[in-house]
């Protein structure tokens, strides 16, 4: 996803899909998908600035998507459109900070839980070295986010315990087991043994 | 799935469900059709109206007409800020419309109060016929409120609570206009007291449960 500004700086020209939109009010399905397509990155855009955490924003998008397919009707093509869909777009991200924060509110993390919860998902280093994989397996630790990758190398890797990673890094243990469950799932998907992914 | 391919995914969806949709009416239309509601209930009611009582109570002192323009402008201009802020992109702002007509409406009931000289012809409102008055207010007011709802329900109301208290105060100023037609009295302190309660019972009723219901339509 492109940054903030991505609106301004693809060209949108706001007649241009009101027009669409008057030809999708009129059934016009390709008018609808280009419409919709369009408004993905203006939505998205409006949702960071509104304070949508990154990993959130699709949700917000895709629940743009639906409100915009409710609220068809309440669309005059003889006003401009963006005006029509940031005021959308901000009330859903503002609706998904809201729920997030009754979310947040209401769910207590339980460290010790968390910590020893077994993973009887098959070792993906185990994996790996059975299928003879360990040179993909080091190209995709690699494309790994420096939090991850670390975590990856010294649990998974160095095989240090999470009390000597935790040492060593400086990070929380539950911060550590985050990162590398994080690692793990994105290896699995990228050496496509995760059905999930 | 990744999120582009899932968000291409729900746009093929919504566009293949799509079928030709007919466009909203104005604000002011959809005004203008709950207003004739409003007006089949004062038609049904005039035929209880005492019309020369009415017209010399109201002509006797501005309080008693000003409060009725108040009413009756409070009510016309609330359903079109409702209507207007059910609308997504319109300025929430339009609510502003509705507060001086009900200023006009509660300054003006409260000088009829407090005004020493009585009307001529009429009498004070006698204490228990305030709990009629309520009940008149409450049975007029919930019928409108739906009404108003579920046209409101059409639109996609972003601020759901907002409009909600805009749709109560509609029907709550639409109520007290139609209650002049067969209230025979003077102002008094206790039938303002009912007009208040029951204004602030009929938007609190439509806070909650209003409000629930734009909200779901919203979703």
């Amino acid at each position: 996803m492109a940054g903030p500004s991505e609106d301004k700086a693809i060209p949108i020209d706001d007649r241009a899909l009101a027009e669409l939109m008057r030809s999708a009010q009129a059934g016009d399905k390709a008018a609808y998908q280009a419409v919709l397509r369009a408004s993905v990155p203006i939505v998205a855009a409006s949702a960071r600035r509104t304070g949508v955490p990154r990993d959130a924003v699709d949700d917000v998008v895709q629940d743009v998507l639906l409100t915009i397919h409710r609220a068809l009707p309440t669309y005059d093509p003889a006003r401009p459109f963006l005006p029509w869909l940031r005021a959308i777009a901000v009330r859903r991200a503002i609706d998904a900070l809201r729920s997030q924060g009754r979310r947040g509110a209401r769910e207590a993390d339980d460290e010790i839980a968390y910590l020893n919860h077994p993973d009887d998902r098959p070792d993906v280093f185990e994996e790996a070295s059975r299928l003879g994989d360990a040179g993909r397996l080091r190209a995709a630790i690699a494309t790994l986010p420096p939090r991850q990758r670390e975590a990856i190398e010294i649990i998974g890797l160095r095989e240090q315990s999470l009390e000597e990673a935790s040492a060593a890094t400086g990070s929380s243990k539950v911060a550590l087991k985050v990162n590398f469950f994080r690692a793990l799932k994105s290896l699995r998907g990228r050496l496509g043994n995760d059905p999930d992914v | 799935m990744s999120d582009t391919a899932t968000q291409e995914a729900l746009i093929d969806r919504l566009a293949g469900t799509l079928r030709p949709v007919r466009r909203l009416p104005s604000p002011w239309k959809r005004t203008a059709f709950w207003l004739v509601a409003v007006l089949l209930i004062g038609i049904v009611l005039s035929r209880f109206t005492d019309f020369a009582a009415l017209s010399a109570r109201l002509r006797s002192v501005p309080d008693m007409w000003l409060s009725q323009v108040g009413a009756a402008l409070t009510a016309i201009f609330a359903a079109w800020a409702a209507f207007q802020t059910s609308v997504p992109g319109r300025s929430p702002q339009a609510a502003w419309v509705a507060v001086p007509p009900a200023l006009l409406w509660v300054c003006a009931s409260t000088a009829g109060c407090l005004r020493l000289t009585p009307i001529a012809g009429t009498v004070p409102e006698p204490p228990m016929h305030a709990i009629e008055c309520l009940k008149f207010l409450l049975l007029v007011s919930v019928p409108l409120a739906s009404l108003l709802t579920w046209r409101l329900m059409r639109a996609c109301p972003l601020r759901p609570g907002l409009t909600a208290v805009l749709a109560g105060l509609a029907s709550a100023g639409a109520a007290s206009c139609l209650l002049t037609l067969i209230h025979p009295f003077d102002a008094t302190a206790d039938d303002l007291l009912v007009h208040l309660l029951a204004v602030l019972t009929v938007i609190a009723l439509c806070r909650g449960a209003g409000k629930r219901l734009l909200d779901r339509a919203r979703k």
